[in-house]
């Protein structure tokens, strides 16, 4: 006998469908009725002609637009260089904050002190000191402003990573190390095929955010030097008197961002996902 | 003696856990661990493969003072498997991979002829379409199996076994049950900590009461469990009863 829904289930489903219509005309409502708000609003200020000016002016932009994809050119790298090292940084320094015996203290505490200290410490300050401080020793085969800029970086960031790594490594429940050990695996030998794996599966949607954000603060080595996005659009704002090149470069930034922000997402709702199907 | 455990004792804080407990296991020989919760049956088999560290008294494997501070634990877990009462399988690999990283890692055995053991262990305990399967796909028996298989392709000395039965539901429990029936007939070592009273009457050959931190009674499981001379044992079975467990 084939399944027919009965008349309640019938009516049970033309209402929801109702509901379901209703739903989206009233989502599309406010939603025009917020944008036409915004745009007014904007436009409609007294000061508008001026800001449309000097921040909108589409022949600076498209002036503007090579030097600052070439500066941007500069950020991608960075950025690929300053997360690889961040990331193996941090979880070099997670591992070695876990260590225990009193051989490993003076590790230990060295660890603990370079999260402590660059997490605090703001980047800005970071980077004068690598890139101007560095170089005033005098020291011979000091490398260039840019890598020691692209250090600063790294070391601020990858104290952050080293913390989301720790608190990683110790959600991993004890009793999967003592199954590791009670198997006859080393410590080590636990870490590396056991905890590590879990604890990097775990935080990889925070890392990930972590990265995101390194992708924008990568833009302050300008202040290093280096013609970076942001360098190329402040010569070319000193150079017209017009902010243009600044908004091209925050553009540019976002639409660099996106990728990585969608991975981002998919990540941590793989990660929920996984979370509700486990026991 | 295969295993011989003299005068142990374990403190957690001023709480005396083992209290210079003794219990010799003879190769072949399966001894079932009852008592209270909290009786210290976990706590010894954690001693025994050093994930816990005791406080005074001696443990010997084959001879041999696992407990010697200068022993390398590695080395003596590496021929005791432990199966753990919520399986504690690795739930980032699958149930092939959990069963064979120690005999790689550990044993350094080619991955090759450990992989084909794996299979024909999983084949026999009815499992063999789960080799690629992540635990989470799994029944808490049919975890608990793996686990049991983890545990056996060390070829381990001595198995022990943290009431492997209690977090399953009753009617999974038969499936575990009966694959320790099998490691008996084939002779395999074992100390076993249970609420099983049924079990420990049909598969040990000697039963050994925990109370107090020591044995306070042991002997075969029908005079232990049909007619304990303590009069703690006798307590702590008339609770058994009332709870419908024997």
């Amino acid at each position: 006998m084939t399944y027919r829904p009965s008349t309640r289930q019938q009516e049970r489903i033309a209402y929801r469908r109702g509901r379901a219509v209703r739903s989206v005309l009233l989502a599309a409502a406010s939603t025009a009725v917020v944008g036409l708000g915004l745009a007014f609003g904007i436009t409609g200020a007294p000061g508008w002609e001026r800001v449309k000016e000097s921040f909108f002016d589409p022949e600076t932009a498209v002036e503007y637009l090579p030097q600052i994809l070439e500066g941007l050119w500069l950020n991608l790298r960075l950025l690929v260089v300053c997360a690889t090292c961040a990331l193996a940084l941090g979880l070099l320094v997670a591992v070695l904050r876990t260590l225990r015996g009193p051989v490993f203290f003076p590790v230990r505490a060295l660890a603990t002190g370079y999260t402590y200290s660059f997490r605090g410490l703001p980047l800005i300050i970071v980077i004068y000191l690598f890139a101007f401080g560095i170089p005033g020793l005098r020291l011979q085969g000091t490398p260039d402003v840019l890598v020691l800029g692209a250090a600063a970086i790294i070391v601020t960031y990858g104290a952050y990573l080293a913390e989301v790594f720790r608190a990683g490594i110790e959600s991993v429940h004890p009793s999967q190390v003592a199954a590791a050990r009670s198997l006859g695996l080393s410590y080590r030998q636990a870490m590396r095929h056991v905890v590590l794996p879990q604890a990097v599966r775990r935080v990889a949607p925070p890392l990930l955010n972590d990265t995101v954000a390194l992708q924008k603060d990568v833009g302050l080595i300008s202040l290093a030097g280096p013609i970076d996005a942001i360098r190329a659009a402040q010569i070319g704002v000193a150079q017209d008197a017009d902010f243009t090149p600044y908004i091209v470069a925050g553009v540019l930034f976002v639409l660099l961002a996106l990728p990585l922000i969608a991975v981002t997402d998919f990540v941590t709702l793989r990660a929920a996902r996984r979370q509700n199907a486990g026991t | 003696m295969l295993l011989e455990i003299k005068d142990v004792r374990k403190v957690f804080g001023d709480h005396v856990i083992l209290d210079g407990l003794s219990l010799d296991v003879a190769e072949h020989e399966v001894v079932a661990l009852i008592g209270a919760s909290g009786s210290g049956k976990s706590t010894l088999l954690r001693c025994v493969n050093l994930l816990t560290e005791i406080d005074d008294g001696t443990i010997h494997l084959d001879g041999e003072e696992i407990t010697d501070p200068r022993a390398d634990p590695d080395q003596v877990r590496r021929r005791i498997g432990l199966v753990f009462q919520s399986y504690n399988l690795f739930p980032h690999m699958t149930v092939l991979d959990n069963i064979i990283l120690a005999p790689v890692r550990v044993h350094k055995r080619p991955p090759a002829e450990v992989r084909e053991q794996a299979h024909t262990w999983l084949e026999r305990v009815g499992l063999a379409d789960k080799a690629g399967a992540y635990p989470d796909r799994l029944s808490g028996g049919q975890q608990q199996r793996v686990a049991i298989v983890r545990a056996l392709v060390n070829s381990p000395r001595l198995l022990l076994l943290d009431e492997v039965t209690s977090a399953l539901d009753p009617e999974l429990v038969g499936e575990v049950l009966s694959m320790i029936r099998d490691l008996k007939g084939e002779g395999m070592t074992m100390v076993l900590a249970t609420h099983e009273m049924g079990f420990a009457r049909q598969v040990a050959d000697r039963v050994a009461f925990l109370d107090g931190g020591r044995v306070l009674e042991q002997g075969p499981p029908e005079q232990v469990l049909g007619d304990p001379v303590q009069a703690r044992t006798r307590q702590f079975l008339a609770r058994i009863i009332e709870a419908g467990r024997l």
